[in-house]
């Protein structure tokens, strides 16, 4: 018997978060946070829209790539087993995980049977999405980040707010401040020129790599038809984690595979021209299998379901799982630029975090269920998305999902003043009798033609935005009184 | 473990509509019908050029020579840069025919440890093949380019493009390669954007990338 598709309350590390709207509120506030972001983000903006108009095509990889994906998602099962095949064929080891849980304790497991107490890491979003970092060091594991940012974030004692660049939210003083605090071999005049805090880091984190006996990471492509696992980076510290140590382990969701190696040609031109504005990201490294005398002598793949098959289960939301994860969408989105990635209490923030998180985790969470909401949906997320979800679309199916799971309660508020507003509407006496009482309610609340402040429960609407004052007379007793001439 | 893969399997299937599934033969029809109306290339004359143009655009210092003055160049480079170089197996002979006495070269055998390869000073390659249209190049880490680590430990990298290794673009040069190895693409010198977005060069990786493009 199998359990039917059900959300996966995953991810630990933001269990208990608030609703976006309280926890964006301080967010907006901070004034340096938000100079932070929309710095970065209007730099990468501008920058991603060169490097995308110089493939005339852009459009036509674009369908490629959706096309691959979907075509990947509907046979999802018969490309898995494909890829195990191959995988095993090349001497790596495959490992199925349906959850957080079960990922990180297979990893917890190998790290152990490797004979090592520490795992140098390469961001992966996975791993973040599981919690792993904590769950091996409640097993008495310590795990060290290595990409620059995830480096940044680990010696601030702070979470990630971005998918490409998890320390956008601070800049180069603050970045310096937290080397100079944490980081016992940073040099002495260490100053915040990015060459130099990236300098730091290299010297910092050199013989970590150099005697790292386990390396773990996640992989952006996953290719059936060969086995091979893709990383895509920059700095080098992926090529060290999956080089240098002799037994690697590589955290996949099920969603990351592609049929064949011929599709890398699509996916590496979209990939780094909409996460990074750059023709091609520095480093990218694949691998199949063990290679005798080259790289890790060991090789593991976990395949992590933790909720993607209860979003391939939702037909509207499956896209989701096309994401790449290359973040255009946050840089172009007015509502992540102003609130940062955090509010979204999700490793995934941002236009694909406020529907990927939901659909993973189920619309139950106050996080979750308000995550659909915060959005203005203007559609610039789904202009720049290079595998086109239709993210829009996605939030509003959402939206009406988060909608019938309160349907359940009991008593809403929100149910009672639209049963109210219903009849109100239906019945013209009802309509007059209230517009009517607007207006009265209107001379008390307003102030200078806004209200601005409502008592409760009206308060909810209040909270977070003003309303024009009723005027004084409705339409149609103005009509009623004079019949269109001028009084 | 097998329990897991059991249930994840069975989701998937309850997932994509379960009876109506296709055999194997009919997705991989379904597959090689998708949608590739992208262009091969994006540009098809003097890809030579092109790639010596955007290599240098990630802050590569890129060089064409022509190939009866390769091994002069080569000589050239190394002795710029104090230290010790480690020569993969397989490199062509020729290559290293006017380094001088002075400089020390050392050899991967046996396989020299990750810390070993800390005090050497760079690498010289070749390389499988290159992608003009995003200055790239590809190890497959066949002969003449060593095992992963030897180019990406040492902080210099000096690498030999043959100019008729260089493709036009992404397809033809996936095309040419043998999935089955492991592969390395590299675009300019390790960087990072991971501070206010802006790209900066020199993390992890080698901090010095010199290609030298081979010319008949």
């Amino acid at each position: 018997m199998t359990a039917p598709p059900g959300p996966h309350p995953g991810m630990p590390t933001y269990l208990g978060m608030p609703s976006f709207p309280v926890a964006a509120r301080g967010a907006v506030a901070d004034s340096q946070l938000r100079a932070n972001l929309a710095h970065a983000t209007h730099t990468i903006r501008a920058k991603r829209a060169g490097a995308v108009a110089e493939l005339a095509d852009w459009e036509q990889l674009r369908a490629a790539a959706k096309a691959i994906k979907d075509h990947t998602l509907a046979h999802l099962d018969t490309y898995l087993l494909r890829l195990e095949a191959n995988v095993t064929r090349a001497g790596g080891h495959v490992h199925w995980a349906a959850d957080a849980g079960e990922a990180n304790a297979i990893v917890a497991g190998l790290v152990r049977a490797a004979g090592a107490d520490g795992v140098v890491k390469v961001k992966s979003m996975a791993t973040q999405e599981t919690g792993l970092n904590e769950a091996l060091a409640a097993d008495g594991i310590g795990a060290l980040e290595t990409d620059l940012a995830e480096l940044i974030v680990q010696l601030g004692h702070d979470r990630p707010s971005h998918i490409l660049v998890p320390a956008i939210h601070r800049n180069r003083a603050e970045i310096r401040e937290i080397f100079r605090r944490e980081m016992p071999d940073a040099p002495p005049g260490l100053t915040d020129e990015p060459a130099a805090l990236a300098g730091a880091a290299r010297a910092h984190l050199r013989q970590a790599f150099l005697a790292a006996q386990v390396g773990v990471s996640g992989a952006n492509f996953a290719i059936a038809e060969t086995g091979s696992l893709v990383v895509v980076e920059s700095e080098g510290n992926g090529r060290m984690c999956v080089t240098l140590p002799r037994t690697l382990i590589s955290v996949v969701g099920i969603e990351k595979i592609l049929p064949s190696w011929r599709d890398l040609e699509v996916f590496l031109a979209l990939l780094p021209r909409s996460s990074t504005a750059e023709r091609m990201n520095p480093y990218t490294s694949t691998w199949t299998g063990i290679t005798p005398g080259d790289g890790p002598e060991h090789f593991h793949l976990v395949l992590l379901d933790n909720g993607r098959t209860a979003a391939l289960a939702d037909q509207t939301g499956r896209q989701a799982l096309r994401c790449i994860r290359c973040s255009a969408c946050l840089n172009v989105c007015p509502v992540y630029e102003r609130t940062g990635g955090h509010a979204y209490g999700s490793p995934y923030p941002g236009p694909i975090g406020a529907i990927l998180s939901p659909l993973l985790r189920g619309v139950t969470s106050p996080v979750d269920a308000s995550l659909p909401y915060a959005s203005t949906l203007c559609g610039a997320c789904y202009d720049v998305c290079p595998v086109a979800i239709n993210i829009p679309e996605a939030l509003v199916h959402l939206r009406a999902k988060v909608v019938d799971a309160k349907r359940e309660k009991i008593f809403s508020a929100e149910r009672a003043v639209f049963t109210l507003s219903g009849r109100v509407l239906r019945s013209p006496r009802l309509l007059a009798a209230a517009q009517r009482a607007s207006a009265v309610g209107g001379k008390l609340f307003a102030r200078s033609g806004r209200i601005r402040r409502l008592p409760p429960p009206l308060s909810g609407w209040t909270d977070t935005r003003d309303a024009p004052a009723p005027p004084p007379e409705s339409f149609r007793a103005w009509w009623a009184r004079t019949r269109g001439t001028r009084s | 473990m097998s329990a897991s893969r059991d249930q994840i399997l069975a989701r998937i299937r309850a997932a994509t509509g379960g009876a109506g599934r296709l055999a194997d033969g009919d997705i991989d029809a379904a597959y090689a019908a998708l949608p590739r109306d992208y262009l091969r290339a994006h540009h098809d004359h003097d890809i030579t050029a092109l790639f010596a143009e955007r290599a240098a655009d990630y802050r590569a210092v890129v060089e064409r020579v022509p190939e009866p003055g390769l091994a002069a160049a080569i000589a050239r480079v190394m002795v710029g840069r104090p230290g010790a170089f480690v020569i993969p197996a397989g490199l062509p002979g020729g290559w290293l025919a006017e380094v001088p006495a002075t400089t020390s070269l050392t050899r991967d055998e046996p396989p020299l440890s990750a810390a070993e390869l800390d005090r050497l000073a760079g690498v010289v390659t070749g390389c499988a093949v290159a992608i003009a249209e995003t200055g790239t190049i590809i190890l497959d880490h066949g002969p003449g380019q060593g095992r992963r680590a030897l180019t990406l430990v040492p902080d210099f990298h000096l690498v030999v493009v043959q100019a008729a290794q260089i493709a036009a673009d992404l397809a033809d040069a996936f095309a040419q390669l043998d999935p089955s190895r492991p592969h390395t693409l590299v675009s300019g010198p390790s960087a990072t954007s991971d501070i206010e977005l802006i790209r900066v060069e020199g993390v992890h990786g080698p901090r010095n990338l010199h290609v030298l493009i081979a010319e008949v």
